[in-house]
Order: C-alpha cells, then sequence, then structure tokens
C-alpha cells in the first residue's frame, strides 16, 4: 500500500513536469513561427511589381523609353519631370503629357465613351497615337486587346529602392514610394534619445529608492512609481501633445513643436516606471551579509553600492534596462501623436519625424491584405524586430562582461 | 455554490454576446463617423441595434472586402483597385449617398491670411509655397498638417485640391482630426483641413477659390447651394447579397427623420 501512494505522487509530480515542459516549448515554438510568419509575409513584397496591381503605364509605341525609377514615375505624374530629354530619351516634341483615366474626357467627348466603358481600349490606343510625348497611367483590363501604345515593363521593387530610398509614399499613384531610410532614421533617433534621457534617471531614482531613501520617503515613492507604469500610453500621448509639445516649441523657438524630441521625452516617461521598479527590486535583494562585510572592512556607503550591490544586481538592472528600452522601441499610440510623422530625414532631434511603429499603426488597417503596401508594412516590422533584437544582445553582452569582471 | 457561479456568469456572458450577433456593424471613415453615431442612436430607440468604429475610409473598405463589416462608411469613392479586391473576394459592392460634406481649410487664429485660391492651396500642401508672406500673411513659415493615407480626406483633398500631386514629404501627419485642430490651435504658421462638422472656434476657416475671383467661406448655405467648391459626397459602401439586411437602417437614414439628423451633426442632407 505505502509503496503504491508513494508511486501515485510521483506520477503528479511528473505530471506537472511535464506540463511545465510543454508549455515551455510550445511558447517558444510560437513565437519563433511569429518571427517565420513576419519574415516570410514581408519577403513576398520584393515579387511584386514597382506600379499599382492591376494598372499598367503605356506610352506610344514609338517612344524609345525602356526603364523608369519608382522615384522618376513619380516625378513625371507631379510634374517635376516635364520632358523626355530629363528621362534620356529623344521623343518628338519632348513635352511629357500625363494621362489618368480622369484626363481621358480632355481628348474625347465623354458621349463617345461606351456606358460600360467597353471601347476604353480602342480610345486609349488612339489618343497614344495622337500624342506621341503622353504617357499613360490606365487599368491593365483596358490594354488587353488590339493596343497599340508600348506597355513598359518596369520590373519587381528590388532592394536598393527600398532599404535605400528616401521617400515613403505608399499610396503614391502610379508607382508607391517604399523608402524606408527616413522612417528607419526617425525611429533610431527617437529611441536612442528616449533610452540616454531615460536609463541615467531610472538607475538614479532606483538607487536612491533602494539604498539612500528613508522608510517613509520609500512608502511613498514606490506606489507612485508603480501606478505611473499603469497608466494607458494614449494618456501619455495626449498628455505629450497639450503640455510637452507647445512647451518645446516656446524654449526652443521652433516654428512647430511636434518634434523627435517630444517623442523621446514621452518615451522615457513611459520607460521609467519599467527601470526603476525592476532595477530597484534587483538592487534590494542584495544580501545583507555582502554589504555589511563591505561596510566592516572600511568602505563607505558610496564604495559600498558602487563596488558591491550594483556588480550583485547587475543581471536584474539589465534585465529591468532591455524591458525599458523594448517598451520605449516599440511604443506606438504616444509617439504617433507627438512626432509629427513626417517622413524626412532628421539632422536633429528638433525636426518631426517618423517612427517605424507609428508607421504601421497608422497604415496597417488600410493595406489590403496581400498587397505591396501590406508587405511593406511587415518588412518595416523585422526591421523593427532586428533594431530591438541587436540593442538587447548589446545590453545582455556588456551585462556579462561586467559580471564576468566582478566575478 | 461553485455552478450557480458558473450558471449566472454564462447567463451573463449570453446577455452581453446575443445583441452584439444581431447588431448591424458600420465600420470606416472619421468623417461620417459622428454621423452614423447619431443615426445609430436614433435607430436603436427604434428597436435595431448598430455598432458603429471609425479608422479611416480605407480601413472600412478593408474591412468589408474581408468580410468583417456589414457597412463601409467612406468619405471618398472607391478606388478601382479596392473595387477589383472586392470582386476577386466575390462581393459586388453598392454605393449609397447619405450626406454631402464640406471640406474647410484652417489657419491658426492668429493668421492674418483670410482667403486662398486653389493654386495656391496645392503650392502650399506640395511644398512650392513655404513662407506665408508669399500668399499676403507674415514672415513666418508654413507648419502643414494633414490625415494619414489611409483617411478618405486625405484622398479627397489630393484628387480635388490637388489635382492628384503627392503631398511633400515634410507634412506633419496626424492621426485624427481632433489631434489635427489641437496642433493648428498652438502652432502660429500652421494650416490644414478638417470636415465641416469638426470646425469650431479654436480655428479659423479660410475662404478659397477655384477661379480666382469669387472666395467663399466654408458655411452650411455656401455648401448646399454650391458656391462653396471642395464638396463631396459621404457614402456607404455594402455588399449586395447581404442588402436585405442593412436596408432598413440604410432607409432610416435617408428619411426626413434620418435626414434631419445629417443635418443636426453639421452635413449636408441629401434629399
Amino acid at each position: 500500500m505505502k509503496k503504491m501512494f508513494r508511486g501515485k505522487k510521483y506520477f503528479i509530480e511528473a505530471l506537472w513536469e511535464g506540463l511545465l515542459k510543454i508549455s515551455g516549448s510550445v511558447t517558444s515554438i510560437i513565437i519563433i513561427l511569429i518571427v517565420l510568419f513576419l519574415f516570410s509575409e514581408g519577403m513576398g513584397l520584393f515579387k511584386k511589381n514597382v506600379i499599382e496591381e492591376g494598372y499598367v503605364i503605356a506610352v506610344n509605341k514609338n517612344n524609345p523609353i525602356k526603364d523608369l525609377t519608382p522615384q522618376q514615375i513619380k516625378d513625371v505624374f507631379d510634374v517635376k519631370i516635364e520632358t523626355w530629354k530629363e528621362l534620356g530619351a529623344d521623343v518628338s516634341g519632348n513635352q511629357i503629357v500625363v494621362l489618368r483615366l480622369d484626363d481621358i474626357p480632355n481628348y474625347f467627348p465623354e458621349e463617345e465613351i461606351a456606358e460600360d466603358m467597353s471601347n476604353l481600349p480602342q480610345i486609349i490606343s488612339q489618343i497614344l497615337d495622337d500624342n506621341p510625348g503622353m504617357i499613360a497611367f490606365v487599368p491593365k483590363d483596358f490594354t488587353q486587346t488590339n493596343f497599340t501604345g508600348k506597355i513598359l515593363d518596369l520590373g519587381n521593387i528590388n532592394f536598393k529602392d527600398f532599404f535605400g530610398g528616401k521617400e515613403w509614399f505608399p499610396t503614391a499613384q502610379p508607382a508607391h514610394q517604399f523608402g524606408v531610410i527616413p522612417i528607419v532614421m526617425g525611429t533610431l533617433w527617437v529611441s536612442l534619445g528616449a533610452i540616454l534621457i531615460a536609463l541615467p534617471f531610472g538607475l538614479a531614482v532606483a538607487i536612491y529608492s533602494a539604498e539612500l531613501a528613508s522608510k517613509a520617503v520609500h512608502k511613498v515613492l514606490k506606489p507612485i512609481i508603480e501606478l505611473l507604469a499603469g497608466i494607458p500610453s494614449v494618456v501619455y500621448g495626449f498628455f505629450g501633445l497639450v503640455v510637452i509639445v507647445p512647451l518645446i516649441q516656446k524654449t526652443f523657438n521652433l516654428d512647430v513643436g511636434e518634434t523627435g524630441l517630444a517623442g523621446s521625452i514621452v518615451l522615457a516617461i513611459m520607460a521609467l516606471p519599467t527601470i526603476i521598479t525592476i532595477a530597484e527590486d534587483a538592487l534590494r535583494s542584495t544580501p545583507r551579509a555582502m554589504k555589511e562585510a563591505s561596510l566592516a572592512l572600511g568602505a563607505n556607503k558610496w564604495q559600498t553600492i558602487v563596488k558591491v550591490t550594483i556588480p550583485y544586481s547587475i543581471s536584474g538592472i539589465t534585465a529591468g534596462v532591455v524591458l525599458g528600452i523594448g517598451r520605449a522601441i516599440g511604443e506606438t499610440m504616444a509617439v504617433l501623436m507627438v512626432t509629427g510623422n513626417a517622413a524626412v530625414i532628421p539632422h536633429t532631434l528638433l525636426e518631426p519625424v517618423r517612427t517605424i511603429p507609428a508607421t504601421i499603426a497608422a497604415e496597417l488597417g488600410e493595406a489590403p491584405k496581400g498587397g505591396a503596401h501590406y508587405e511593406a508594412l511587415f518588412v518595416l516590422g523585422c526591421i523593427l524586430f532586428v533594431i530591438t533584437l541587436l540593442i538587447n544582445l548589446t545590453v545582455e553582452y556588456i551585462s556579462y562582461r561586467n559580471k564576468n569582471k566582478v566575478a | 455554490m461553485k455552478n450557480l457561479r458558473k450558471i449566472a456568469l454564462a447567463i451573463a456572458l449570453a446577455l452581453v454576446v446575443t445583441p452584439m450577433l444581431n447588431a448591424q456593424k458600420i465600420k470606416g471613415s472619421d468623417t461620417v463617423l459622428p454621423l452614423s453615431q447619431k443615426e445609430a442612436e436614433a435607430y436603436g430607440k427604434k428597436g435595431g441595434k448598430v455598432t458603429v468604429t471609425g479608422g479611416g475610409s480605407g480601413v472600412g473598405i478593408a474591412a468589408l472586402i474581408d468580410g468583417t463589416t456589414d457597412i463601409a462608411q467612406a468619405s471618398r469613392k472607391m478606388k478601382f483597385s479596392e473595387r477589383q479586391k472586392l470582386q476577386s473576394a466575390g462581393k459586388q459592392a453598392k454605393e449609397v449617398v447619405i450626406a454631402m460634406d464640406a471640406l474647410a481649410v484652417v489657419v491658426n487664429p492668429n493668421n492674418k491670411v483670410s482667403q486662398l485660391t486653389r493654386q495656391q492651396l496645392e503650392d502650399i500642401f506640395t511644398g512650392k509655397i513655404t513662407n506665408w508672406k508669399q500668399v499676403g500673411g507674415e514672415d513666418l513659415k508654413i507648419v502643414v498638417y494633414s490625415r494619414e493615407s489611409s483617411s478618405g480626406t486625405y484622398e479627397f483633398f489630393k484628387e480635388h485640391v490637388m489635382k492628384n500631386k503627392n503631398y511633400m514629404s515634410s507634412v506633419l501627419s496626424m492621426p485624427a482630426t481632433g489631434a489635427i485642430i489641437q496642433s493648428i490651435k498652438q502652432t502660429k504658421g500652421a494650416i490644414g483641413y478638417v470636415g465641416l462638422a469638426y470646425l469650431n472656434k479654436e480655428v479659423k476657416a479660410i475662404k478659397v477659390s477655384y477661379d480666382g475671383k469669387n472666395f467663399v467661406a466654408p458655411t452650411l448655405e455656401a455648401s448646399k447651394n454650391g458656391t462653396y467648391p471642395i464638396v463631396r459626397p459621404l457614402l456607404y459602401y455594402y455588399d449586395i447579397r447581404k442588402s436585405k439586411a442593412v436596408t432598413p437602417f440604410l432607409n432610416f437614414v435617408l428619411s426626413k427623420e434620418g435626414q434631419k439628423i445629417v443635418s443636426n451633426v453639421g452635413y449636408i442632407p441629401v434629399k
């Protein structure tokens, strides 16, 4: 009887161990699957055509032009490039004339266009024949039958245009502009600014609260800081928009207060409670025996803190720092409201910037599923993942070296 | 006791979920949002149930294509590519005009400029004009605010006022009309555009002219009789196969009572 009873207890323990193991591995597998999904969706972008789906760019059949970059297409349709010579093509008349679907009534009386648009292919062919300098942006369906113009094959979106492009206009017609440099730079500037503000402040408050504050002060301080961690990010964003932005505008005498600095300050305020709470708990967990041994050997309070307490709790402090940085980089709503979201490469922190989380939040709802814009946003997510991973690895490496130095 | 608690929880859950199952879902434009909410409230008093969410016209139409909403509210016409996606998803959209809206161009109340032509507006938003002194104001840099690219207001402004030219890169994109009003109120050189229903005393509306001679202010009368040029239709899109389910609500919106709500919210009734 006794042997059976022991067996039952052992069985239940083994069951719990098995469940925990399974949940651990299931969690890890799910995380890996999410990351793989992110990258696989993103890579689909580079198989998509430069021109918006369902449309083509056509020119007169005698036009020698072969290839256009997305940037050139945008400038042509924005009437910033006006002659064919600028594109390197020799066309009679030289003047570029842009044709969109809505412009057709300017060349053909509306009565002659059929109700169901069935004679549009002939109409478009004729307009192109009559105007040698014309470039047309029309739906593909209208160029399938009896088309006498030349359809340009502009290839797929390539790495250079995406990672090296300087303009982000995902809904521009005819060619979407997916240049990520301004957005990545914006993210890096805002995040690094936030980390520079939050880290020193956070560690200082943690050390004060753990080591130097009196019991009364500590009793009040800790709940307040933990309360700050619970405030929703939209509230921080609103606070930033109404208080911090005009403050920055007045202090630095700027034209507009929505800047990267406003974003950094708001992010720092949001990351602070995380860093403080975790670092402080880590510092408090230093055994009294170690601190008292150091004091007994003749070190004063500051030397104890710097040489004994901090190195002992470095792994906890690192954890707090990593979580705080993660919050700073990934925060979406607050940044969306205060940085101005202008996709321009910033040269100082006092200019409007656009960050990756804000871009994804603002645009993913609209992007048609499976389209180029949708996949471009996934690639942005991949870039954010890689940035966060690199920063976390750096922080872990620094703490690892410190730990080894102490040992 | 434990069983009783479970039963109570299940009943509570059922009570919450069941109305949601039969509710009509409207999703999309933030411009149409206040109107849809008032209509849904009034329709609710008659016994129906309608839930309304915003997000932008693009968000609403994407939800219609995915099948996660019954009606998509939009402040712009459906794009050709969206129509094609809808077709390949096996759905066919029906368009209903429920109201008209005027788009007001607004500046900071301290700005001396009170009127602009369409060409000047296009040059300001594409970045050709950068200082207020170029259009008759003080020597102050123009700070341009706009909605995000998922907004129907953004698209309409681009098509009709900027004649399809792209905005300049340094335009500040705000996530909602409320944020635009807040930012323009506190920035001296600011200019932006908002729907007529969002216009209030905190910002100054500018008179606009398309022909260079007649400058008209954005008021309800001017939009109704056609003298104010920046007017657009507000639309509901729905899948034809679901017309039986959505018709009662649509008839309510187009009825005398529904159109009166349109006037009260600040838009222009269609009937």
